[in-house]
């Protein structure tokens, strides 16, 4: 048995089938992964993702600790709620994880971070907190998450949570708001309109089932690795890990070089990267014809070879999509080939995200 | 609970078969085979005219989880593929006993269908399998 979140019994109710997930218990869908997905592009979908882990830092010196810490720059944060997705580097440049800060105030900041790398964050962090005086670090094991996607979500949020949520109607995109005992943020691993909700897990059943009850569909693992390769985010632990920087993760918008004086962990081994030229990158690619790209599948371009490192059935675009790490010199809008299951099929590289807006963004 | 007709035949390998008045059969996979699956996103069918042999793959199904072999039950010939499953592989995980069949054979030997399992042993198996 592995872990599991305050919701898993609704989950069974719900019919969910039920498969390990980096040690957790979790829906992968509830009848038809498919139909998940169409109802996040076309309605309202949400996902249980209580699994992921929630920190909360506070005291003076955690401005200046995440400025070591992270990749990206916390100074982007000005201003209340701001949100900040960045990679958390080790000393070789390699990605610990990749995780989403929010500004609460000065000295109060929360961290989203992924459910399989629990631990390893967790020590990371402590490690590096114990460089600074007045670094507080809490794990938030008391709260869970419901992630709420679609055109209509914020409307259903509202109808089912209370009409105070509309506080978070004005948010621009990766800022957050706390409304009583919620969380809100307009935050989301779909590529939609939404919001994620944390809130205590005490709380959780009953803010589900009056979801539900408004007519918002849930939707497991299944969908959300579709949906999340669509709108091309990356998955940590598929497209990056601690042996590959985000340079060649297609991460490189989230790595800020430019101010000399912030030294942050993994700093130099990116920069020599850079001046080096980046070797690989991450591209899209689009099957042409029928079948499945899939994790691990060798790619072959002009330029050399590569492998695929997250493949899926996009339901929005009716044909298989991926995202591959291939040499930096393979062009988007050329076609290599790909080792699907012993035969050599037709891929055409192209620029990612796949589908934005609900609608495809390939020519 | 996984449904399983009683009328029919199957295979190891979770496909189903029903006999036909003309002697041919029709083969498709089971309930508990596209649960496991999940939604179907293709299927390769034989087609008409093709031989296939008892226990070797003659088709191949695949869903956004995995790709999986299709499995001839008996030898002979395909009279027949349900080629409507090309635009709407969905029917399989909907309805693989009716209108998610998948292909009809013409067999070389008229007993080798009795060989195959009943909805009895086959459930027998997969309650085993999830040991």
């Amino acid at each position: 048995m592995g872990h599991r979140t305050p919701l898993y019994d609704a989950h069974v109710k719900l019919g969910a089938r039920i498969v390990d997930f980096g040690g957790w218990d979790m829906p992968l869908h509830y009848g038809s992964q498919i139909e998940e997905h169409h109802a996040v592009r076309r309605a309202c979908g949400m996902f249980d993702v209580s699994h992921m882990n929630v920190i909360d830092l506070k005291g003076t010196g955690v401005r200046d600790f995440l400025r070591l810490l992270v990749a990206n720059d916390v100074d982007k944060l000005k201003t209340k709620g701001k949100a900040l997705y960045t990679c958390m580097l080790n000393t070789g440049g390699g990605v610990i994880d990749d995780l989403i800060i929010y500004c609460i105030d000065d000295q109060a900041y929360r961290i989203v971070s992924n459910a399989g790398t629990r631990e390893k964050d967790m020590a990371w962090i402590q490690s590096v907190a114990a460089r600074f005086g007045d670094v507080k670090v809490t794990q938030r094991d008391d709260l869970a998450m419901i992630a709420v996607q679609g055109p209509q979500a914020k409307d259903k949020v509202y109808a089912a949570l209370g009409e105070p949520l509309r506080a978070a109607a004005t948010l621009k995109p990766f800022h957050s708001v706390s409304v009583g005992e919620y969380f809100v943020a307009t935050t989301g691993y779909t590529g939609e309109d939404g919001f994620e909700i944390v809130l205590p897990a005490r709380s959780v059943e009953a803010a589900w089932q009056a979801l539900l009850d408004a007519g918002v569909k849930p939707a497991g693992l299944g969908a959300r690795d579709t949906l999340r390769l669509e709108a091309g985010m990356n998955l940590y632990g598929q497209d990056m890990d601690d042996s590959t920087t985000p340079l060649e993760s297609g991460l490189a918008w989230t790595v800020a070089l430019s101010a000399d004086d912030r030294g942050f962990i993994g700093r130099d081994v990116l920069e020599k990267q850079r001046s080096a030229g980046v070797s690989r990158k991450l591209v899209g690619l689009v099957l042409e014809g029928k079948g499945v790209l899939r994790s691990h599948q060798k790619v072959f371009c002009a330029a050399g070879e590569g492998e695929i490192t997250s493949g899926t059935f996009s339901p929005t675009l009716d044909g298989s999509i991926a995202l591959a790490r291939v040499p930096a010199a393979v062009e988007v809008g050329s076609r290599c080939e790909v080792d699907v299951r012993g035969r050599r099929e037709p891929v055409r590289v192209v620029q990612y995200p796949f589908v934005r807006n609900g609608k495809s963004c390939l020519a | 609970m996984s449904n399983t007709p009683k009328e029919l035949k199957y295979t190891k390998s979770h496909e189903w078969v029903r006999t036909e008045k003309d002697g041919t059969v029709t083969v498709g996979i089971t309930q508990h085979a596209q649960e496991l699956m999940g939604d179907l996103v293709y299927v390769e069918l034989p087609q008409a005219g093709v031989k296939v042999t008892a226990g070797k793959e003659c088709g191949v199904v695949e869903s956004v989880k995995a790709a999986s072999d299709v499995y001839a039950p008996v030898s002979g010939e395909i009279v027949e593929a349900n080629n409507a499953l090309g635009d709407a592989p969905e029917t399989v995980n909907k309805d693989p006993y009716s209108a998610g069949w998948m292909f009809r054979i013409k067999p070389a030997n008229a007993t080798d269908v009795a060989a195959l399992l009943d909805a009895t042993a086959y459930e027998a198996q997969v309650a085993a399998e999830k040991h």
